[in-house]
């Protein structure tokens, strides 16, 4: 407690310490030639897919605002990003917008304190309302969406899928006759690239959407601790369908050290046929090739009840210590608008649909981002696990890994994670842990 | 010691050391004057620069976890748990194998640096022309980066498309996927430690080697005994000491070993190349500070019950020859 | 006939040896000299087209210029870290040496358990943040000091040990005592084996990987090798680059390995056999 305060009352004085630097900067820019101009900040991360395309957006957004000028920063991603976003936060240094994660990041984030409420604010008037719950906490709403959703399930070839007449399964068994067609006509049924040893999670996060299908609540009773993925029958699928393709010998040999960047490749080159996966390595292709890569949901048993399990798209979020906060919000509902989607369609190839009201993907979008578009448009489609509950373990990989390549039996690798996930929660101290 | 009695009477006796060392004293005045001389002379403050960084930086945090290795902690609050870090460490498959892993790997770098370092040195003690040039060669990886090492193997290494497989492949050989394969993965980090670390085994050698009078050889000569009864009755007993150094310096290293295991496979496929270092990082990397702290504890605990009674018994053993 | 067999296979047990040690070398190099596309084929081939220039050029524009930013980091943790140790330890050497008795007794078994025991990271990260110097350069300055100290000591100790005692006798009669006699006669006398711990420590710190990971995290403060350990991610498919910052990360030690091959030889050995 006292710690906490100590800590908070630092924050507070660097934060006011700031203020003076901030005003001198930002009135000598208005005393200089811009005349007028607001200059505000914008922080993403350093991925060649983000930057293009977020300079796009500013270049449509500086045009169409010409008394707005943007200047971006860059932050490494992954957990270091983490980090410095969590440090800029609570010293008080943070961008007038910062481009994040949606769902538990976010929520680690402590946005009731750090950011500014956007709850029916006009900045989200084109922002699709199935966005929200990625960027809402205690009923208050943080953020827009910037960039596309993602698919995570199956990527194919749609070329060997049409020579071998095969189509998309719509069932678990549909997808095993499909890989033992693949397997016969000696091309490699499944794709695995465990260098990267994060693709090996997709098939138990690519499957929740089937668990939600005969659970709805399980998101909730999982954040409370009252379901395991080991002592679920339906849940614990996931953990099977990773360790069957190396059974039945559908797992391509060079599963171990293979990166996802070799991946996509061999599937464009139609060496092999599945690749359990995001959807968003398809934009490093070139468009030739991801013509051919289509996407399907990891089927689950019955097909009624068939669909995909999607990744949110990253939100905008302003910080409280903005003293641009309009300007800033001007840029926010720019980024989720048509507008600003066409914008950014032009630098990076959609992955995936906008959550943005009337946005419509461009003609030469790739078909993974039409498939999973009729996905969203028939509902059904469920976000991924980790944007419903903050329960998740760090050894999720590692575990899959191990499963995938035969070392760890299914039901012991989901009681693994189980014990993985309560570490976890125990050390974030969660309620009911 | 006569010089510095010599010392003694040339300078006064130090004024604020000891306070009773001018008087004639009831203890011998020189020995209290040589100390005081020494005070002077190699005064214990030199050891202060170094004592507080490696106090401060080493020994207290080696100290201190002790303690958090039985808590939960976030570095900002720890709770205290008892055990249940270490019931959690030797419970949990994955750690368990990290401790089998360590092991192996340390076992398998040691004794083939000792058999590889050994032969290099005697073909490159022997007489061939461009032995100079070779040795250059063999050490010089133990200067490169690990880094560098790690990432240029895993791409040599590659399945299909990698040198060492393209190689095997037109000489009829199907290579295992070396990295990716749970069963070859440790052992293929391990020889490309074998690989950097051989060139430093091969010159502690060929120093011990050296320092082999020729009498013994030229006995086994008179005796009319080859090259295998030289190389076994004489190279191998008489450069015990570099064996023996060579052990402890890759038993040492071998334990602790991290880098080349993180760049070239991250610990895994799955968990089969962990070894507790990286154990340690990757439960840092997830937040569990006690836990890691834990592992460090097991690593000090490892290397100090192989390491210790080992260097005690070759110490004995290299008195005793 | 007999030696005749045993010539020729120490010539092949050589080419192998030849082979095994420089063909990862030349595999670096040419890689680094190829174009993106033709290093992606990962194969043991020279370049169609040398674009090694451009290559230089384009790994350090990469990332608005990172790897300068590193190199100088890298440059300035060597050489402070270096100073430092050698002041410090040749201090600690020389009288650990000359004054034998309880003290040095103590210091010795810590120049050891430093040898042995593998740091405790986490606590370590803890004090560094109690001094607030946690994630700076002064932090990992004195951690590559205090972790590299045990090795420096032996070195300059074993030297101390040849240097006859007659000579600090000496020049306590012309009046020097404690700090100027060592550092007017003594730590002259140290310049070989001060040559070899500057040596063998700079190569140490400038490779170290663990310590800027642990201690030094984040692209604004990068060191030479975190770089190269990000770029993996990165470069992900710009195999032609990775290899040219393997390559300008490994031209450093390869110069200092050619004019001193024999110090650093030295320094190695001593230490690991005194140890």
């Amino acid at each position: 407690m006292k710690i906490s305060r100590s800590r908070l009352t630092i924050a507070t004085v660097a934060a006011f310490a700031l203020v003076p630097l901030a005003a001198c900067s930002s009135s000598s820019d208005s005393s200089g030639s811009s005349g007028g101009k607001t200059e505000i900040t914008l922080l993403t991360d350093n991925a060649e897919t983000t930057v293009k395309p977020a300079k796009a957006v500013i270049a449509a957004f500086e045009k169409a605002n010409p008394t707005i000028t943007v200047k971006t920063e860059t932050r490494p991603g992954g957990s270091d990003g983490d980090n410095l976003v969590k440090t800029k936060l609570s010293t008080g240094d943070m961008s007038d917008v910062f481009w994040y994660n949606s769902g538990s990041l976010l929520q680690a984030l402590s946005p009731e304190k750090t950011l500014v409420d956007l709850t029916n604010d006009p900045a989200l008037k084109d922002t699709d309302p199935s966005f929200l719950p990625a960027v809402t906490q205690n009923g208050k709403v943080y953020g827009a969406p910037w960039g596309t959703a993602m698919g995570g399930g199956i990527l194919y070839n749609k070329d060997v899928y049409s020579q071998l007449g095969l189509s998309v399964p719509k069932t678990w068994a549909e997808f095993e006759s499909n890989s033992d067609k693949i397997k016969a006509a000696g091309i490699t049924p499944v794709l695995g690239t465990l260098k990267d040893t994060f693709t090996s999670q997709l098939y138990v996060l690519g499957d929740f959407h089937n668990v939600a299908a005969s659970n709805p609540k399980w998101a909730d009773d999982y954040t409370a601790n009252k379901v395991k993925y080991a002592t679920d029958p339906v849940a614990l699928k996931g953990f099977q369908k990773a360790a069957e393709p190396k059974q039945k010998g559908w797992l391509n040999s060079s599963a171990g050290s293979l990166t996802f960047a070799q991946g996509i490749k061999q599937l464009a080159q139609g060496k092999a046929a599945q690749y359990p996966m995001l959807t968003f390595p398809i934009s490093t292709l070139a468009p030739a090739d991801a013509a051919k890569i289509g996407f399907f949901g990891i089927p689950g048993d019955d097909a009624s009840t068939n669909g995909a399990t999607i990744w949110e798209p990253g939100g905008q979020y302003i910080p409280k210590t903005s003293k641009n906060i309009d300007a800033a919000k001007k840029f926010v509902a720019f980024v989720a608008s048509v507008a600003g989607t066409d914008a950014f369609s032009s630098a990076v190839p959609p992955t995936g649909p906008y959550l943005v009201k009337g946005s419509t993907l461009p003609d030469n979008a790739p078909p993974v981002a039409t498939d999973m578009q009729a996905y969203i448009d028939s509902k059904t489609s469920t976000p991924a696990l980790e944007f419903l509950s903050p329960v998740k373990g760090p050894s999720l990989e590692q575990i899959m890994v191990a499963v995938m390549t035969g070392q760890t039996a299914p039901q012991d690798g989901a009681a693994q994670y189980d014990s993985d996930v309560t570490k976890q929660a125990k050390q974030l101290g969660l309620p009911g842990w | 010691m006569v010089m510095s009695s010599r010392a003694d009477e040339a300078r006064p006796v130090g004024h604020r050391d000891d306070a009773g060392a001018g008087r004639p004293a009831r203890k011998s005045p020189r020995a209290t004057g040589v100390r005081n001389v020494r005070a002077h002379t190699y005064p214990y403050w030199f050891y202060a620069p170094a004592g507080i960084v490696y106090g401060l930086i080493f020994l207290v945090p080696t100290v201190i976890s002790f303690y958090f290795a039985f808590t939960r902690w976030t570095l900002f609050e720890s709770e205290f748990i008892g055990l249940d870090n270490f019931r959690q460490f030797f419970s949990e498959q994955a750690l368990v194998s990290g401790l089998r892993n360590t092991l192996v790997y340390a076992v398998v770098t040691s004794g083939l640096k000792v058999v590889l370092g050994m032969l290099l040195a005697v073909l490159l003690t022997g007489p061939i022309r461009s032995r100079g040039l070779m040795r250059s060669v063999i050490f010089f990886p133990v200067l490169v980066s690990t880094v560098a090492v790690g990432i240029t193997f895993s791409v040599l290494l590659q399945p299909d498309v990698g040198v060492v497989s393209t190689v095997l492949a037109k000489l009829g050989i199907t290579a295992p996927d070396w990295l990716g394969d749970p069963a070859t993965a440790l052992l293929s980090v391990a020889l490309v430690d074998v690989w950097k670390g051989v060139g430093l085994a091969t010159l502690i050698y060929i120093a011990g080697i050296l320092a082999i009078p020729r009498d013994y050889y030229e006995a086994v000569d008179v005796d009319g005994g080859g090259a295998w009864t030289k190389f076994r009755n004489v190279t191998v007993p008489l450069s015990r000491p570099a064996t023996f150094t060579v052990i402890l310096l890759s038993l040492i290293g071998g334990l602790r070993s991290f880098d080349l295991i993180w760049t070239m496979t991250g610990g895994g496929p799955g968990f089969s190349s962990d070894v507790i270092a990286s154990i340690i990082y990757k439960t840092y990397q997830a937040g569990f500070f006690g836990l890691s702290t834990a592992g460090n504890v097991v690593l000090f605990i490892l290397v100090t019950l192989i390491v210790y009674p080992l260097s005690r018994y070759f110490n004995s053993r290299e008195v005793e020859s | 006939m007999r030696a005749a067999r045993r010539t020729s296979l120490e010539v092949v047990a050589i080419l192998v040896a030849a082979v095994v040690f420089i063909v990862p070398f030349i595999f670096m190099f040419v890689t680094a000299s190829k174009n993106e596309s033709e290093s992606a084929d990962l194969a043991f081939s020279l370049p169609t087209q040398w674009t090694v220039l451009d290559n230089i050029k384009e790994v350090f524009e990469a990332r608005d210029g990172i790897l300068f930013t590193a190199f100088r980091n890298s440059a300035i943790l060597t050489v402070v870290s270096v100073t430092i140790l050698v002041v410090v330890c040749a201090m600690v050497g020389y009288v650990i040496q000359r004054r034998p008795g309880r003290v040095a007794n103590v210091a010795n078994v810590l120049v050891l358990s430093g040898l042995i025991i593998p740091p405790a990271v986490v606590p370590t990260i803890w004090v560094l943040q109690q001094l607030h110097i946690f994630k700076t350069l002064p932090g990992l300055i004195l951690v590559e000091v205090a972790f590299n100290m045990a090795f420096c000591v032996l070195l300059f100790r074993a030297f101390v040990a040849a240097i006859p005692r007659e000579l600090d006798e000496a020049a306590m009669i012309d009046g020097c005592t404690g700090l100027s006699l060592f550092f007017r006669v003594i730590f002259p006398l140290l310049r070989p084996v001060t040559i070899t711990v500057i040596l063998t420590s700079s190569v140490f710190i400038f490779n170290d990987f663990v310590n800027p990971l642990y201690f030094l995290p984040g692209d604004e403060n990068a060191t030479v090798q975190l770089t190269l350990y990000n770029f993996l991610s990165q470069f992900n498919t710009q195999y032609n680059l990775l290899f040219m910052n393997i390559v300008l990360v490994t031209i450093p030690p390869l110069i200092l390995f050619i004019f001193f091959n024999r110090k650093i030889v030295a320094g190695m050995t001593s230490g690991a056999v005194k140890g």
